[in-house]
């Protein structure tokens, strides 16, 4: 421990603490609940199909797109009922992990 | 005589095999900063102890013009010597002979010294430097790593395991180090990983570097994949020759006895622990005002340092240390933390070496982070390793010693065979102010003066429970005792517990939660 070194405070419980605060502490990711209106590529891949249009009226379990990534193609079905608001991502589309893929009303 | 030039062409051969894949890819491994795999072993055993064997083993590949290719050693050398005059069985992936790639015969090699190793009951040391599969030999380079998985497994908890990472070591090879008992690599040199970045590039469209990916601090600081991280080949040595001293040969054998000598007077135990629980202090300081010669040799120094693993000696005697550090993170238990502390707990008592937990924490990190890592989960590995283990387990609570943390710090309820406690123990269920805001918050929130009642509250809460004397009067803590008695209670402890003998229930073996 150095002489002198700023320390940070961590609360635990309610008790304050002087210590050093960890870079992963620091980088953790606040908390956001999940929107299910939010389509969300849950891993990186290309936009092989895409099966709707906007506007369109969906149902639970429908197929939205498909979506090739690891070798397979993975078929991205809806996870409520409700209507098409926008296809932000076009046939042959590369996307990363977290890339929003379909947003609906 | 007819011997006589036997045994020149002897000579010859073996310089041959010396010379492993030639000065070219000998050059280019230096200039990378590495040393050879020959002159590893030299560098690592004592000076003329090293015996070879099977340094003439050839490949039986045919496809792929394999058939025409001759590879010195196979790309592996084994054999024994000494460290410190300890013996241990050694291998080391020759990276200048084919990328020191893993074939059928070259994983044979490697099997033959573990087999070796655990029959003869001594220590396993891997110098891990190799491209990965030798891919013209196919599935029998997979066979090759699964055999030598299955030997790690049979072997762990039996003799020790050490994996040294001095190159690449990718794929499926990054498995055999992942399951012995140390993993060591040294900055700029090692490098670990399952995919590496130019697959994930292609498949999932991140860059990133081989450093960044899976370099040594990585794995140090982020994934807890190694425990000693050094900046040279030759500091990692040292590091691993230092460890060889703390360890026993083997599981039924106690490590070899030390010179026994006082703490450094530096380190004044009266003098290192604020009186107010919420100022820090370097819990290694502490452990070096324990140990002899104050020589306390830290694992894991870079991960999770809110807690503190590591050997030092008391009478001579190897001890495992496990402090909260309340310097890190106030000394939370936390996901990281607890595998760390866990896994450290069954090393020691796999290899008879006694346990003294040092307590100072203030209970578990809260978040959403940390419970949906299933922070549920890896606590329980703590509160699992210490109620299995059956070395002696002494326990000293330096000053808090709240909630579910009391219980999981090698407690006297997960039958720790000595509990101290110094006079500044705070042994409560939770720390005072969330106490008192629990306890007293009708009163606190229909005081006129919130604040000050609250102020009064934990007060009061403190007063009475803050301390070591509830828990004393129940017989948790077997004493109260000062910080200068330490040393001698902790001497007199772990010699009155060398004879230590318990029963456990009969069982194939048990289901901790991993």
């Amino acid at each position: 421990m150095k002489q002198n070194e700023k320390l940070e405070v961590l609360n635990i419980d309610t008790s304050l603490y002087k210590t050093r605060i960890s870079k992963k502490f620091r980088n953790r990711k606040p908390y956001e609940a999940a929107d299910p209106h939010m389509i969300i590529s849950f891993i990186s891949g290309t936009v092989l199909d895409i099966i709707v249009k906007p506007g369109q009226i969906v149902k639970q379990g429908d197929d939205l797109m498909i979506l090739d990534s690891m070798k397979m193609q993975n078929q991205l079905k809806c996870s409520i009922d409700g209507k098409i608001k926008n296809i932000p991502v076009k046939k042959g589309d590369k996307v990363s992990k977290g890339t929003v893929l379909l947003e609906l009303e | 005589m007819a011997i006589n030039k036997k045994i020149k062409e002897l000579q010859e051969k073996r310089e041959q095999m010396f010379r492993g894949g030639g000065e070219k890819a000998i050059e280019k491994q230096k200039a990378l900063g590495k040393r050879t795999a020959r002159e590893r072993i030299m560098a690592l055993l004592d000076e003329n102890s090293f015996n070879e064997y099977d340094l003439f083993a050839e490949h039986e590949a045919r496809d792929f013009d394999m058939d025409k290719k001759s590879l010195p050693t196979d790309g592996v050398i084994i054999g024994s010597g000494t460290i410190y005059g300890a013996p241990v069985a050694v291998f080391a992936q020759d990276f200048t002979v084919a990328g020191g790639s893993l074939g059928l015969m070259h994983s044979r090699k490697i099997t033959k010294i573990m087999d070796h190793a655990l029959k003869m009951r001594m220590p396993l040391i891997g110098i891990n430097d190799s491209g990965g599969a030798r891919i013209q030999e196919g599935v029998n380079s997979l066979a090759g790593y699964g055999e030598i998985f299955f030997r790690n497994t049979i072997s762990s908890g039996v003799i020790p395991q050490i994996s040294v990472i001095l190159g690449p070591c990718a794929g499926g090879a990054v498995y055999s180090p992942a399951l012995t008992d140390f993993v060591f690599v040294v900055d700029n040199i090692s490098k670990m990983f399952i995919t590496g970045p130019e697959v994930i590039k292609t498949v999932l469209g991140e860059e990133i570097s081989m450093e960044d990916l899976g370099g040594a601090q990585v794995h140090s600081e982020i994934t807890g994949n190694a425990h000693f991280f050094a900046t040279s080949e030759e500091e990692c040595f040292d590091q691993i020759k230092k460890l060889i001293t703390f360890i026993p040969w083997n599981n039924s054998l106690k490590a070899k006895p030390f010179e026994q000598g006082e703490p450094n007077p530096e380190f004044n135990i009266n003098k290192i622990v604020p009186e107010d629980p919420t100022l820090p202090y370097d819990v290694k300081d502490v452990i070096r005002a324990i140990v002899d010669f104050s020589d306390f040799f830290e694992i894991m120094e870079l991960y999770a340092k809110n807690i503190v693993i590591g050997f030092g000696r008391m009478g001579g005697r190897t001890i495992g240390f496990v402090a909260n550090q309340p310097l890190e993170m106030a000394g939370v238990l936390d996901v990281d933390s607890s595998d760390k502390a866990a896994r450290f707990i069954r090393y020691c008592d796999a290899f008879n070496i006694p346990i003294i937990t040092l307590v100072d924490l203030p209970g578990y990190l809260p978040g959403v982070d940390q419970e949906h890592a299933g922070v549920i989960r890896h606590g329980a590995k703590v509160l699992y390793a210490y109620s299995e283990a059956t070395v002696p387990k002494l326990t000293v609570i330096i000053r808090k010693a709240y909630g579910g943390g009391y219980i999981a710090m090698g407690s006297r309820h997960l039958r720790a065979d000595f509990v101290f406690a110094w006079p500044s123990a705070e042994i409560a269920v939770m720390g005072p102010e969330g106490a008192a805001n629990i306890i007293f918050r009708k009163e606190i929130m229909s005081s006129d003066d919130p604040d000050g009642m609250r102020k009064q509250k934990i007060d009061e809460y403190k007063a009475k429970f803050a301390n070591p004397y509830v828990a004393a009067s129940r017989g948790y803590v077997d004493a109260v005792i000062e910080p200068s008695e330490t040393r001698r209670l902790l001497l007199h402890s772990l010699a009155v517990s060398e004879n230590k003998s318990i029963q456990m229930p009969d069982k194939k073996h048990g289901l901790p939660p991993f």
